[in-house]
C-alpha cells in the first residue's frame, strides 16, 4: 500500500512537470512578440522593453527556463505585471469564495445526482429514468452563464428570495453567507449533475444484471440494500473516477459562473488578468487549478483500493 | 431493451415520405436535434435576408429599446439592433463549432494513430497529453488568447489546442485494440508498409466513434467560445457573437434581462441539437457504446 501511495504520488510529478514547462512554452510559441500585446496598442518602447525585462523575455531561453523551474520549485508564481505583488499573495486571497463555491458544488452534484441516476438504473425505461435522461442532455447543452442569468431572472429579481450577486464571507454570518452562495453553486452544479447521474446510471445498469443482484434479491434483502449496498458499491469505480474527470468542467465553470455572479474568488481575477493582459497571474492560476485537478485525481485513484478491495496495485 | 426491427419486405417498396417517417420514428433523437441544427445553420447563413439590420451600426438616439415592431429585440446601449445581432453570432458560433471539431479531430487522429501504433513514441506522447488535459479547456485556451491579438482564428487555436488530447486517447486506445487483431499481423507479414497499415486497415475502422466524438467537440466548442467572449477574451468586440452580445447585456440585466437571455437562449438550443445529433449518431453508429451510456 505505502509503495502504491509513493508510486501513485511520483506518478503525478510528470504531469505537474509537463503542466510547467507547457505554460511557460505558450508564452514563447504565441505567435508575435508577447512583451508588446501584453503592454497594449498605447505602449512607449520602453514600456514594451521594461516589460520584456520583468519576464524575463531578455534573456537566453536555457535560462529563462531554469530561474522559471527554480522559482517554481520554492513556490514563487513571480509577481503580477500590473500591481508588483506576489502571484501567490494574490491568488492566497482569492481562494475562500472560489473553496466554497465549488465545495458546495460538489455537495449538491453528488448528493443529487448519484441518487437520481440510482434511481434511473433500477426503473430504467420509466418515466423518471427518461426524466433524468432528459435532464442530463439539459444540463450538459445549457451554458452556465445562460443558467446562471436565468436563475437570476427568477430567484432575485422576480421573486426577490435571494441577492442578485456578490459574496459574504462565513465570518459575517451563515445565512449572508449561506444566501450568497445557493444561485452560484446550484448554476455550476447542473452541467456537473448531468455528467455524474448519466454515469451512474450506465454504471448501475452493468452491475444490475450481474448474478449477485438476483441472488440477493432472492434470498429477500431488501431493495434498497440491494441497490446501494450490492449494485452500489459495485458501480461505484467509474463514477468517482468521473467525479473526479468532471473537476476539470468544474474548474472551467468557476471562471464563467465568478464572473456572472460577481464572487471576488479566484474566476474574477482570471478575468481581471485577462482584461490587463497579467500573463504572471494568468499562469499562475493556471498552475494552482491543474495542481488541484491533478491531487483530486491522485485521491481518487486512493479511493479506487477503498471502494473495491480487489483493486491492488 | 427492444430494438424495434422494421423489416421491409420486396414487395411493397417504401417512398421516400415513408423512410422518413420510418427514420424520424427509429431516431427521434438524431431527426430533432438534426432539424433544429438545420433551422439554425440556415438562419445564420440567410442572416442578411431575415429582416435584419446592420448589426454593428450605431444609432445613439435609438439606444436600449424595448422590443418593438422595428426592433423585435430591442437595442442594446450603443442602439444596435439586438435582433441582427442575434442572426448574425449565430455565424461565430457555427464557424467555430464546426472548425474546432474538424482541427482537433484531424490532429488528434494522425497523433493518435502515430502514438497507438509505435511503442517508442507512445510513452512520451501520452504523458504530454495527460499534462494537457490536466489543464482546464478554457484556462488554456485563456492563456494562448492573452498572449494574442484578439481574431477568430485565434480563438479556433485556442480551443482546438485543449480538444487534442481527448481524439488522441480516442484513436490511441482504439488502434491499441485493433494492432493485435489477425488481419493487422496479416497485413505486416506481407510486407505493408506501416504508413498504409495506419491510414488502409486502421483508420476506417476508427472513424465511427470518431464522428461521434467530433460532434460532441464541435457542441463544447460553441460553448467555449461563447464562454470566452462572454469574458471578454473571445471573438473581438467588432464582431457579433452570442457571447459577447451577452457581455455587452449584463450592465442593464436586471432592467432588460432580454438582453442577455435571447442570445442565451439560441447558444442553448443549438448546443443542445448538436449533442442530440451527437447522442443519435452514437445510437446509430456504435450500439455497443448506446447500450452502455
Amino acid at each position: 500500500m505505502h509503495i502504491f501511495l509513493i508510486r501513485r504520488v511520483l506518478a503525478a510529478v510528470p504531469v505537474i512537470a509537463v503542466v510547467a514547462v507547457f505554460v511557460f512554452a505558450l508564452l514563447h510559441l504565441a505567435p508575435g512578440d508577447p512583451a508588446a500585446i501584453i503592454a497594449g496598442d498605447l505602449a512607449t518602447p520602453e514600456d514594451v522593453a521594461k516589460i520584456r525585462t520583468k519576464l524575463g523575455l531578455d534573456r537566453p531561453l536555457p535560462v529563462q527556463f531554469l530561474t522559471w523551474i527554480v522559482q517554481l520549485a520554492h513556490g514563487d508564481l513571480g509577481n503580477s505585471i500590473f500591481s508588483a505583488h506576489p502571484v501567490s499573495e494574490l491568488i492566497g486571497q482569492r481562494l475562500e469564495p472560489t473553496l466554497t463555491l465549488t465545495v458546495m458544488t460538489l455537495l449538491i452534484s453528488v448528493l443529487l445526482a448519484v441518487p437520481l441516476g440510482v434511481i434511473a438504473a433500477w426503473r430504467v425505461g420509466s418515466w423518471i429514468d427518461r426524466f433524468v435522461m432528459g435532464f442530463a442532455v439539459f444540463g450538459f447543452s445549457v451554458p452556465g452563464f445562460v443558467i446562471g442569468y436565468a436563475l437570476i431572472w427568477l430567484f432575485a429579481i422576480e421573486l426577490g428570495w435571494l441577492p442578485v450577486q456578490g459574496y459574504t464571507p462565513l465570518a459575517k454570518g451563515l445565512w449572508p453567507w449561506l444566501s450568497n452562495i445557493i444561485l452560484p453553486s446550484v448554476t455550476l452544479a447542473l452541467a456537473y449533475m448531468a455528467l455524474i447521474a448519466r454515469i451512474t446510471r450506465a454504471s448501475m445498469l452493468e452491475t444490475l444484471n450481474q448474478d449477485y443482484i438476483r441472488t440477493a434479491h432472492a434470498k429477500g434483502l431488501a431493495t434498497n440494500d440491494v441497490l446501494i449496498g450490492h449494485a452500489l458499491r459495485n458501480a461505484a469505480v467509474p463514477i468517482v473516477t468521473v467525479i473526479g474527470i468532471g473537476v476539470a468542467l468544474l474548474i472551467g465553470g468557476v471562471v464563467v459562473t465568478e464572473s456572472v455572479f460577481a464572487i471576488p474568488g479566484l474566476g474574477r481575477l482570471t478575468v481581471d488578468a485577462i482584461l490587463r493582459r497579467d500573463y504572471p497571474v494568468i499562469q499562475g492560476i493556471i498552475l494552482v487549478f491543474s495542481g488541484a485537478y491533478v491531487v483530486v485525481n491522485l485521491i481518487v485513484d486512493l479511493l479506487y483500493t477503498v471502494l473495491d478491495p480487489r483493486i491492488r496495485y | 431493451m427492444i430494438a424495434a426491427a422494421t423489416t421491409v419486405t420486396p414487395a411493397e417498396r417504401p417512398t421516400s415520405r415513408g423512410r422518413i417517417v420510418a427514420f424520424v420514428r427509429r431516431h427521434p433523437t438524431v431527426a430533432v436535434g438534426g432539424a433544429l441544427l438545420l433551422l439554425i445553420v440556415l438562419a445564420s447563413i440567410a442572416a442578411p435576408w431575415l429582416g435584419t439590420v446592420d448589426p454593428i451600426s450605431i444609432d445613439p438616439s435609438h439606444r436600449l429599446r424595448d422590443p418593438s415592431a422595428e426592433h423585435w429585440f430591442g437595442t442594446d446601449r450603443f442602439g444596435r439592433d439586438l435582433y441582427s445581432r442575434v442572426m448574425y453570432g449565430g455565424r461565430v458560433s457555427l464557424i467555430v463549432g464546426l472548425s474546432v471539431a474538424a482541427l482537433s479531430t484531424v490532429i488528434g487522429l494522425a497523433i493518435g494513430l502515430v502514438s497507438g501504433y509505435l511503442k517508442a513514441v507512445d510513452a512520451v506522447v501520452m504523458r504530454i497529453m495527460d499534462g494537457m488535459m490536466a489543464i482546464p479547456a478554457i484556462m488554456l485556451a485563456i492563456a494562448l488568447i492573452a498572449l494574442s491579438k484578439a481574431s477568430i482564428l485565434i480563438v479556433i487555436a485556442a480551443v482546438t489546442l485543449p480538444e487534442v488530447p481527448r481524439v488522441v486517447r480516442l484513436v490511441r486506445s482504439i488502434v491499441l485494440t485493433l494492432r493485435e487483431q489477425p488481419y493487422i499481423e496479416a497485413a505486416t507479414a506481407i510486407g505493408t508498409s506501416v504508413p498504409r497499415i495506419l491510414v488502409r486497415h486502421l483508420l476506417p475502422n476508427a472513424l465511427p466513434p470518431l464522428i461521434v466524438q467530433a460532434t460532441y467537440i464541435c457542441a463544447s466548442a460553441v460553448l467555449i467560445e461563447a464562454a470566452l467572449s462572454f469574458l471578454g477574451a473571445g471573438t473581438p468586440p467588432e464582431i457579433p457573437s452570442w457571447g459577447n452580445t451577452m457581455a455587452d447585456g449584463r450592465t442593464y440585466f436586471q432592467l432588460k434581462p432580454g438582453m442577455v437571455l435571447l442570445p442565451g437562449f439560441f447558444l442553448a438550443v443549438t448546443v443542445l441539437s448538436i449533442n442530440l445529433v451527437g447522442d443519435g449518431l452514437r445510437d446509430m453508429l456504435d450500439p455497443r457504446l448506446a447500450r452502455r451510456m
